[in-house]
């Protein structure tokens, strides 16, 4: 288990000071300055170095995302923009961060909009957080009376504004370049790229949209080290995670762990195991609701890292783990997120607004196995036309885990079709 | 997905006093010029001070922040938490209903609802006082199954403690926010397994709980 002394969020759960008092006696806003008088190509290549990839489910590398921000402003102002959209069904973790350690991510912006030659900064809080907007706000508060933002932030020579922006429920927006468009007081449908927001991203302006997570990160990489941070998890997969496990196991909860950490080795240690134990399992879904499941034969050996699951046809995504015993109809459950993407579908491209509605009507009638065996593959042939086809990921998003239940759980499908033929 | 206007609006609208204080500081967030990336926030608080989202709230908005009413009506219309018709008075309650929700029993809550408010979500309870609907994930999922009711999530909830919840209510009484399993957020119920130095020092309640008690008591 990752030893406390390890950990970056030392107040998740919140039973610690959440001020800024309590944050400086867990560490934090220990040598800012400091940090930020070592510059920006030393901040930026520390970063690199550190392994971080994006914690908000592409895995982007953070530090080389950071290195498309144009080096010398040509009088645009740049931005620094952070997703707080939280909304991938299974996801949890942000909230964490937000609510109960928030000076980690108000300390990495100040570091993170230094890097990128952004004075202002924006953090977008999916409305729903109503709370943590509240706790969140109360310690950029704190922070500006304490002079660590606002004008020479903290004593580092560098001007930051912060401010905190809210949604209004719907999902795209988690999306970075519908999030800029909610941003600028719009719909939230995805623009297309490019141009990427590195160019031209909040109001034509050069942007950066970073996770809560991947900037939180951040503070404690560069005081520990680039080199600390990527003794965790394996190559390509380094640092610690923040976890969220919920549904079939005994003990659901958020915890922050190391990259790599087997399937197994998370629910057991964390969650007191699978309800009715491990051979009770019958499938996850490990990186939220956009992933492709996995079936307990693959979960036995799963190692929670972005290569392990994309070479297994599935993915790390925001390391949202949904756990499902044998007692889940799995075809519902997957029907429910092919509900969820019907009902988020922004309705700007064709292909995921109509084949939204598709995969679901036909996974509706899965549910009751009121379909015939040859609309599987007629459901996987929608699932094919919409995924790539669309201005961005959220049409891929519906399309996979309707892909994963019929890779894995084909003859589930079929018998209950053919139950249903039966009875009738 | 379509959503309209409700069919009877209001005759006008205006920000209280302090919420025009309010929505002027909000305004300032944004560089000049780009006073419309307000609306969303400004929308929101139309709608906390009426209950639900208005039409004739919806363009003082705009025109207070100088845009076309077109582009506040197709804001309005495309976030789902912007209530376009009216809510129960006392509490409009936010059942999830997505994948990990559904799977820890958060049909049967529904099923409640359905039972104890509205047969249809959006409707009007008989006494007007409660009104429900299912949403999706709202970010709680560790917590599952929950509900939202204004600002506040109630987790790790059955369909016994959620009927409990729902007596404090139609008593007048309200309700404390946080998990009904005991948890003090998302730790596991058994109790932490890191970062166990801080558990004996720890608050009554959660930040966010702390926060909701210290309104009630106001
Ligand atoms: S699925 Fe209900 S809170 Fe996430």
């Amino acid at each position: 288990m990752l030893a406390d002394e390890d950990r970056i969020f030392t107040n998740l759960y919140g039973m610690g000071d959440c001020t800024l008092a309590g944050a400086r006696k867990r560490g934090h806003w220990d040598g800012t300055a400091g940090l930020i008088k070592k510059g920006q190509d030393w901040i930026v290549n520390q970063v690199k170095e550190s392994g971080l990839r994006g914690r908000g489910g592409a895995g982007f590398p953070t530090g080389l995302k950071w290195s498309f921000m144009p080096k010398n402003s040509d009088g645009r102002p740049h931005y620094l923009v952070v997703n707080a959209d939280e909304s991938e069904p299974g996801t949890c973790k942000d909230r964490e961060i937000m609510r109960h350690d928030p000076h980690t991510l108000i300390e990495g912006c100040l570091i993170a909009g230094f890097a990128m030659n952004s004075k202002v900064g924006y953090i977008y809080i999916r409305g729903e957080y109503i709370r943590e907007k509240e706790l969140l706000q109360a310690a950029v508060d704190e922070a500006y009376d304490a002079g660590l933002l606002g004008r020479n932030a903290c004593n580092s020579g560098w001007d930051f504004d912060l401010y905190l922006h809210h949604g209004a429920g719907a999902y795209i927006c988690g999306e970075e370049t519908a999030l800029l468009e909610s941003l600028e007081g719009k719909k939230g449908m995805p623009r297309m790229k490019p141009p990427f927001p590195a160019g031209s991203g909040l109001y034509g302006c050069p942007t950066t949209v970073n996770n809560v997570e991947s900037i939180a990160v951040v503070p404690t990489i560069l005081r520990r080290g680039a080199t600390w941070f990527a003794s965790f998890g394996r190559e390509n997969n380094t640092g610690t995670k923040i976890f969220a496990i919920s549904g079939h196991v005994n003990s659901p909860c958020v915890v922050e762990e190391t990259m790599s950490i087997s399937m197994r080795e998370l629910i057991d240690k964390h969650c007191d195991g699978v309800r009715g134990g491990w051979d009770n399992l019958k499938a996850v879904i490990p990186g939220g609701a956009s992933v492709p499941l996995l079936p307990k034969s693959l979960c036995d050996d799963a190692i929670m890292d972005f290569d392990w699951l994309r070479d297994h046809q599935s993915g790390l995504g925001t390391a949202a783990v949904i756990v499902m015993d044998q007692s889940t109809d799995i075809i519902k459950a997957i029907w429910r997120l092919s509900k969820f993407y019907k009902h988020e579908s922004c309705g700007q491209c064709t292909p995921c607004r109509e084949g939204a509605g598709w995969m679901m009507r036909v996974m509706d009638r899965f549910v009751s196995g009121k379909a015939d065996i040859e609309e599987i593959d007629i459901l996987l042939q929608i699932t094919k036309q919409v995924e790539g086809h669309t201005i961005c990921a959220l049409g891929d998003a519906a399309a996979w885990p309707v892909q994963g239940l019929i890779r894995h759980f084909r003859n589930e499908i079929e018998d209950r079709i053919l139950q249903a033929k039966l009875s009738a | 997905m379509l959503r309209r206007f409700h069919h009877t609006q209001p005759d006008g609208f205006e920000f209280s006093k302090e919420n025009l204080k309010w929505a002027r500081d909000q305004i300032a967030k944004y560089p000049s010029g780009r006073q419309v990336s307000a609306i969303i926030p400004l929308l929101w608080r139309a709608q906390e001070q009426e209950g639900w989202l208005t039409k004739p709230a919806t363009e003082y908005v705009a025109d207070m922040l100088g845009m076309a009413r077109i582009r506040a009506y197709e804001v309005a219309t495309f976030y789902f938490m912007f209530q376009l018709q009216p809510v129960g008075t006392i509490a409009h309650i936010q059942v999830c209903g997505t994948t990990s929700c559904m799977i820890c029993g958060a049909e049967d809550l529904i099923t409640v609802c359905k039972e104890r408010i509205a047969t249809k979500p959006h409707q009007l309870s008989p006494c007007e006082r409660f009104s429900w609907e299912e949403v999706e994930c709202l970010g709680a999922c560790a917590n599952a199954p929950m509900i939202q009711i204004g600002k506040d999530y109630y987790e790790d909830l059955s369909q016994k403690s959620f009927e409990a919840l729902l007596d404090d209510l139609f008593t007048n009484r309200k309700p404390i926010p946080g998990s009904r399993k005991g948890r003090f957020s998302s730790e596991p119920q058994t109790g932490v397994k890191c970062l166990a130095e801080y558990e004996n020092g720890k608050a009554k309640f959660s930040p966010a709980v702390s926060l909701a008690q210290m309104e009630g008591d106001q």
